[in-house]
């Protein structure tokens, strides 16, 4: 069944007809052409979907389209402010944070979230906000640091 | 101003693609738009492991609204393989492995495919599989492959038609016969290891699944969107496997969501591409969900290795054998050359006097095994590892110092008769070994946990036919910004980056003036290269690109050096200037890369656009023997490198934590020091999961933990505490700058290190891969019930 209903992604509203089982992930990524969010598993257990949902990380693969309405929800495309890149972005890039690059985006928004619950984390609490994040290629360590970094210098 | 980075070789540039990737601007193949004119498409696995096929209906599937069309084996004739044409797109007659793509639907949406799919009605006849590469290599085991005497494959692999075994490769040097080690070369040893070791398949596990779309055009031109390390060899599989001109083949590549061996050669492509042909002029998308990721496409092999290693009282080893049987899977993609690749580095990287080794690549009814990684190395590794370990503690000497007085050096001639291009081995060895204190023994932080340290050395040649070839091109604008056409694939290691370093290095402009134009390697106007694989990209794209650049200079040098009559040799170009150490005369490159530079009063122009393009390729592999496995030079080159790990094990849980993990590898020369620290750091990690990586099967071959639950990679609360790398120069003759790879050698070696320390810590070893939690705990209260 079609559901038209109204999407707060990015401070842009989008009105989109969506079928009730639809993910959010596949709304963004088919309807929307919001692709950062990027499509691993669609079952909740590798991160690289995870969207900010008012403000907290979440596998947007596990989220269905109907429920987002009425949520705000945040990607790696809203990060760079006027041409300027979000601070994180610039840690991942000096650290070399990004291999692949596949899983980077799922990773920018938890750090995002985990910041602005924790402003300044511990490594244990950085390694724990990125337990549901996988990344394949870069064992994680540049990850933690670029994190820390920005943490430290906030 | 932004950053200018003159002589940009050697320095830790920032990734080339990394502002993409932060913004999410880079694109992957499932992130592409078709336009409302696509299909998507599923495939229809085999249930079985190994099966005659009957009957294939699709008439129930077909009728379901919206389905445009199902292929099956018979719309795939012909053979279709990467070394062995040993397969068809679809299965036709027989299938091989659980999860083996029987049937493509092809559907205007992704869910009408899928159900249509469930329709697809197969009848099989169930036969007898064969799972355990060992047992498959016996002569009374279900023969896999009956036609195998029809089947093509290149002259420098030996399959054994009438058996599963696809690839035998012989090693022998010194005093055996194929009987063996001369038995008094054995009576010589003080100490003698002989064990068998076992490794079960594991997965790359990409965060980024398969996916592949094709449309086959109307006017017969067929083009590929796939995330692919190998554009260039899937367009060659296509046009031969589908009986078409090379010309009309169009692979397109963007970037790579990791493939670290699996997106290399071809595993769904070709059966996209098939399902194209059915709706030609519409696109048709197959995405593999996570769990087909895990059984359908390619994984790496097992291993079961039979190895007897001994030494003399002073630690000189003197003599090995070993038989390898590597679990290939229903076919080969590049199984046979793994099998052929762990036949000539048989001893790791040991120099041994007396060698008797036979490799074997054995058809089995699992998922098809194929790169990963390192490329049969991890899998050898992990014995040989062990028993250099065992062999050290029977005779009394320091493991480290054992492999000091073993391992390969420069000069020797090595088990294949070939000389041993220069590394330094011995230095890796003292790095890591410093790194982690080797020798001093330190105390656990808990009275029920272990601490112990280990150590392990690895080589890795770059596996591959004698003669891979790479291409580049640079091309000036008219600001004297350049453009750098490559045809390789950047998977995350940074190669578009260490391309881009390499061309400015060469023209004389800052590294921020390069752009590397590969995104999406397309075959249609990328240079050709090769694959991406092997640990090759640095070595040989890098001196195809040094090769254009220097082209492109020369053609610079030769425009100002006659504008201001001078020599070329006296010219130089610095930071985007020709300059003339002769007359101190200046000329920007700015306009006159493109548009020339006059003559005296204008009366007419000299040069032009300048374009430079450039090639790689070795010359100078020789074949080997089929009997000995002897020849003047198996391979290009080496690279080496050695880890050490100080580790604690819990004996309440049998929980491992590394505390460090040091790596040391002898890259040559760092182009981008900080971009080998991220490889050796993934890969230290990547080792580290692995050794805990298993898939498990069924009695009937299916595999029971297809998903990221059951079948878990270190996330990151798994990792080592600490984590250091060091870089070892010693230049590769024919490297650019001396530069060879180091991608892969990263994790070859650490299961074992891991192994040796955990022995070091508890006394226990463990033969067989994955270690687990559970695992180690019984074995060391075993072991501790035992010496009650
Ligand atoms: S795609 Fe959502 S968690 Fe993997
Ligand atoms: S950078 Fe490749 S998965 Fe993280």
């Amino acid at each position: 069944m079609l559901h038209e209903i109204t999407l707060n992604v990015n401070g842009e509203l989008h009105i989109v007809p969506v079928k009730s089982h639809h993910t959010l992930l596949t709304v963004l990524r088919e309807q929307l052409g919001i692709t950062s969010p990027k499509r691993g598993c669609e079952n909740g257990e590798c991160g690289a979907c995870t969207v900010l949902y008012d403000g907290k990380p979440v596998n947007s693969c596990m989220v269905l389209a109907v429920e987002a309405e009425g949520h705000v929800i945040e990607t790696v495309e809203s990060l760079a402010k006027n041409g300027e890149l979000h601070p994180l972005q610039k840690s991942f890039i000096e650290h070399n944070a990004v291999q692949c690059g596949f899983c980077t985006p799922g990773m920018l928004m938890s750090a995002k979230g985990l910041l602005a619950e924790n402003p300044h984390p511990t490594e244990e609490e950085i390694k724990h906000a990125l337990a549901g994040n996988l990344c394949r290629c870069t064992g994680y360590v540049r990850i933690i640091d670029a994190i820390k970094d920005v943490a430290d210098h906030s | 101003m932004t950053k200018q980075t003159t002589d940009p070789v050697g320095k830790s540039v920032p990734r080339i693609d990394a502002y993409d990737k932060v913004t999410g601007a880079v694109q992957y193949v499932d992130d592409l738009q078709f336009g409302p004119g696509l299909y998507y498409g599923k495939l229809v696995h085999s249930p079985h492991a190994h099966a005659i096929i009957k009957k294939v209906d699709v008439s129930k599937a077909l009728a379901v609204p919206g389905v445009k069309a199902i292929v099956t084996g018979e719309d795939t004739p012909h053979r279709m393989g990467l070394y062995m044409q040993d397969r068809y797109i679809f299965a036709r007659d027989r299938v091989r492995y659980y999860g083996e793509p029987v049937a493509g639907v092809v559907a205007i949406s992704e869910e009408i495919a899928e159900q249509a799919a469930k329709l697809v009605e197969v009848e099989y006849e169930v036969l007898q599989p064969v799972f355990d590469p060992y047992e498959a290599a016996q002569p009374d085991a279900p023969l896999l492959h009956p036609d195998m005497a029809e089947y093509q494959w290149p002259p420098f692999i030996f399959p054994e038609p009438g058996t599963n075994i696809s690839e035998h490769f012989k090693l022998r040097k010194g005093k055996v016969t194929d009987e063996g080690v001369d038995p008094e070369v054995w009576a010589q040893c003080a100490a003698i290891v002989e064990k068998t070791f076992r490794l079960p398949q594991i997965q790359h596990v990409p965060i980024e699944p398969h996916v592949a779309v094709a449309r086959w055009d109307l006017s017969g031109e067929v083009t590929l969107w796939s995330p692919s390390q190998s554009p260039f060899a899937q367009r060659d599989l296509l046009a031969q496997g589908l009986g078409i001109p090379h010309g009309n083949v169009r692979v397109i590549s963007p970037y790579v969501g990791g493939g670290f061996g699996g997106k290399a050669g071809i595993s769904i492509e070709a059966n996209v591409v098939v399902m194209a042909k059915a709706v030609k002029g519409h696109p048709v998308k197959v995405r593999m969900t996570r769990e087909e990721e895990f059984f359908c496409t390619n994984v790496r092999q097992s291993l079961y290795a039979h190895t007897k290693i001994g030494c003399d009282k002073d630690g000189h080893v003197l003599a090995m054998e070993t038989a390898y049987y590597f679990g290939g899977g229903g076919y080969n993609d590049y199984g046979v050359n793994i099998a052929r690749a762990a036949g000539y580095s048989c001893t790791g990287p040991y120099s041994i006097p007396n060698v008797k080794g036979d490799s074997h690549s054995v058809y089995t009814n699992t998922p098809i095994g194929s790169a990963m990684r390192g490329f049969g190395m991890p899998e050898i590794h992990w014995g040989i590892e062990q028993i250099m370990d065992r062999l050290a503690d029977e005779i009394g000497m320091d493991p480290a110092e054992f492999r000091r007085i073993n391992c390969v050096k420069t000069g020797d001639t090595i088990l294949t008769g070939m000389k041993m291009p220069a590394v330094d081995l011995v230095q890796c060895i003292d790095k890591v070994t410093e790194a982690i204190n080797w020798g001093k023994e330190e105390p656990p932080s808990a009275p029920h946990k272990k601490r112990g340290k280990g150590i392990a050395i690895m080589w890795k040649a770059p596996a591959m036919p004698p003669n891979p070839g790479s291409s580049a091109i640079v091309r000036f604008n008219e600001d004297a910004t350049v453009n750098v056409y490559v045809g390789a694939q950047d998977i995350g290691q940074g190669a578009f980056t260490v391309a881009a370093q390499m061309a400015a290095q060469v023209l004389g402009i800052p590294y921020e003036w390069v752009r590397v134009s590969v995104n999406p390697v397309d075959t249609k106007y990328s240079p050709y290269e090769w694959q991406t694989v092997a640990s090759r990209i640095t070595w040989s794209m890098g001196n195809a690109v040094r090769a254009a650049a220097n082209h492109a200079r020369t053609q610079i040098l030769e425009i100002v050096a006659k504008y201001w009559d001078e020599d070329p040799a006296d010219l130089d170009i610095k930071n985007g200037v020709v300059i003339s150490y002769k007359s101190e005369r200046e000329q920007p490159l700015k306009k006159m890369v493109v548009y020339g530079l006059p003559n005296e009063n204008y009366e007419g122009w000299q040069g032009g656009p300048i374009i430079g393009s450039g090639k790689f390729m070795p010359t100078y592999v020789t074949n080997l023997d089929p009997d000995t496995g002897q020849g003047a030079r198996a391979v290009v080159h080496y690279t080496v490198g050695a880890q050490a790990i100080d580790l604690e094990v819990d004996t309440e849980t049998g929980e491992v934590e590394i505390l460090k993990i040091a790596s040391a590898y002898d890259v040559g020369k760092a182009i981008n020091p900080d971009l080998v620290m991220t490889q050796i750091e993934g890969g230290a990690v990547h080792g580290m999961s692995s050794a805990f990586e298993g898939m498990f099967f069924d009695e009937n071959g299916r595999l029971k933990n297809p998903s990221l639950v059951d079948y878990k990679i270190a996330t990151a609360m798994d990792i080592p505490k600490e984590i250091h790398g060091d870089i070892v120069e010693t230049p590769l003759e024919d490297g650019p700058w001396g530069a060879r790879g180091v991608g892969e050698h990263v994790m070859v070696q650490t299961a074992p290190a891991i192994a040796n320390a955990i022995y070091n810590a508890t006394g226990v070893r463990f033969d067989d891969l994955p270690l687990s939690a559970e695992k180690i705990y019984r074995a060391i209260h075993a072991q501790e019930e035992q010496e009650q």
